[in-house]
């Protein structure tokens, strides 16, 4: 791949001074991959956990308990009106001191990493907003379908599983594309705490090759591409679980 | 982020949570602070607080400047959007879409990096660009292209008939957005205008990453000269983040009112 391409990006290095060096320097070719296999991972995990986040607390939202209630409302409170950038660090510096070292056989090493701590907080914050995405979600259920699951012998946990969140998931769908996307980009944070991702490794190479504009167009092609990825891939998913009878 | 939350009740627990943010801050600090010799944390807390506290008058000044360059400049943007002109449409779409679809941090590195710390003006002279006008520029930037895009969403969520019956009253397009058109748009697009600010205010510690001398930067710095010792951190971040809440929830408790006051009323 990077031999086919090698030759025309070291000439118009030559011929112009437009320096792409991770297309045909092999070293930041190999920074520029791991940065967006990185960053893909990332990503993933992080949506996975802000949805299971999502998820949950929706569920522990219609508790009868006030006191669970009360507990994911601050949560949601607390994460969305606070910096996700403090959020980060607090977790990564305040909460990773304090977490056991692992013994790796002479050396100790933290439970978990940077990655595992971007993962965690960005998750974290995410999933603030997923709780009330899947809870307005919840709340369009119409109560005369819950009521024909009830009559039908249903416990109001199978309710929740088999009536409730497939139908909520179908209504939040578009706010949640919106919230995935909104998390997509917020990955990027990651950068704060050296996980290696997309922006950590280009910062890498721009402080190295001192190309900066560059690296920019290829940052912003980078993010512009994932976004419309994401976009299709759900809408997509929309259209594969549109329910007859719903919407258009 | 996502526009249009619809969220929940109660009022008082915005000064309970910032209270027990305060407290598990302090409790942190008392509870890792065995070594009486040296002031405890939470000392060193109350003695930086005043340098934490300048550092957030920053946020705020490049919040709201950030703010009114964004409102500014996304509504020409968003009234660009609607032109009947492709040649006017088709850039602002385009502009619109490259700022709402990078990340804040990508686009801050764009605007500290690429544009100079000096400008030369025609006469000669120079000037220099502070970093952290340089930051408040860059944060307006993905808000700016929000604001247009809550603008044409606005314009475009008026019914048809509201254009036809001003057309039918021999108004020009001009009058019919100034007299129909906008005065309906503002009601709807006060709400989503507050929920940017919010996030906006939330993003500006962002730009103690290069190096402007803002709340996160000068509780870095903070811990720093008070010794670095580990268990600064916790209390630390802490009271960062309550500070945040205190100036940040009530702004989202009344942009909810704002949005259940709007959905009832239409």
């Amino acid at each position: 791949m990077l031999d086919l391409i090698a030759p025309f990006f070291e000439r118009l290095n030559e011929t112009t001074g437009l320096n792409f060096s991770p297309f045909y320097d092999s070293y930041d070719w190999g920074r520029l991959v791991e940065g967006m296999t990185v960053s893909v991972k990332l990503i993933a995990a992080i949506i996975a956990l802000s949805l299971v986040i999502g998820v949950v607390g929706a569920g522990a939202q219609t508790s009868r308990l006030k006191l669970v209630r009360g507990l994911v409302a601050a949560y949601i409170e607390v994460f969305r009106n606070t910096p996700p950038i403090v959020q980060l660090l607090f977790f990564y510096f305040g909460l990773g001191a304090i977490t056991p070292q692992v013994d790796m056989g002479g050396w100790y090493e933290p439970m978990i990493g940077s990655f595992g701590w971007a993962v965690i907080a960005i998750g974290i914050f995410g999933g603030s907003y997923n709780v009330e995405i899947f809870r307005s979600g919840v709340e369009a259920v119409p109560d005369s379908t819950k009521e024909a699951a009830e009559s039908l012998g249903f416990s109001g946990f199978q309710i929740f599983v088999y009536v409730t969140l497939p139908l909520a998931f179908r209504i939040c769908l578009p706010a949640l594309t919106n919230n995935i996307i909104s998390l997509a980009k917020t990955s990027s944070l990651a950068y704060v705490i050296a996980v290696p991702e997309i922006t950590y490794s280009l910062s890498g190479i721009w402080s190295d090759s001192v190309n900066v504009p560059e690296m920019m167009v290829l940052l912003f092609a980078y993010y512009i591409v994932l976004v419309a990825i994401i976009a299709r891939v759900m809408t997509m998913i929309e259209r594969r679980l549109a329910l007859p009878g719903y919407g258009q | 982020m996502t526009e249009g939350w619809t969220v929940s009740r109660l009022t008082w627990r915005a000064p309970v949570l910032a209270a027990c943010l305060c407290l598990a801050a302090s409790l942190a600090a008392v509870a890792q602070d065995e070594a009486a010799a040296r002031p405890s944390a939470l000392d060193s807390l109350v003695t930086w607080m005043p340098f934490i506290l300048k550092g957030f008058g920053l946020n705020l000044l490049m919040s709201v400047l950030a703010m009114a360059f964004a409102t500014v400049t996304g509504v020409i943007l968003g009234f660009m959007q609607i032109s009947p002109l492709a040649l006017i449409r088709v850039p602002a779409k385009l502009v619109t879409h490259l700022f709402r679809n990078s990340p804040w941090l990508v686009i801050l590195f764009a605007i500290m990096l690429l544009v100079p710390f000096q400008i030369t003006l025609p006469g000669g002279e120079r000037i220099l660009i502070p970093d952290w006008v340089k930051a408040t520029f860059g944060f307006a930037l993905p808000v700016m292209a929000n604001i247009s895009e809550i603008l044409r969403g606005a314009v475009m969520s008026i019914p048809t008939g509201q254009w036809e019956s001003a057309d039918s009253l021999a108004m020009t397009r001009g009058q019919t957005l100034r007299h129909i058109i906008l005065p309906q748009c503002i009601r709807r697009m006060m709400p989503p205008w507050m929920n940017w600010y919010a996030l906006l205010t939330l993003m500006t510690p962002m730009a103690a990453i290069l190096g402007v001398d803002e709340a996160l930067g000068n509780t870095q710095a903070a811990m720093e000269a008070a010794g670095s010792r580990p268990e600064f951190l916790i209390p630390f971040y802490l009271f960062l983040m309550t500070i945040f809440f205190v100036f940040i929830y009530p702004i989202s408790l009344y942009t909810r009112r704002l949005e259940k006051r709007f959905a009832a009323a239409s």
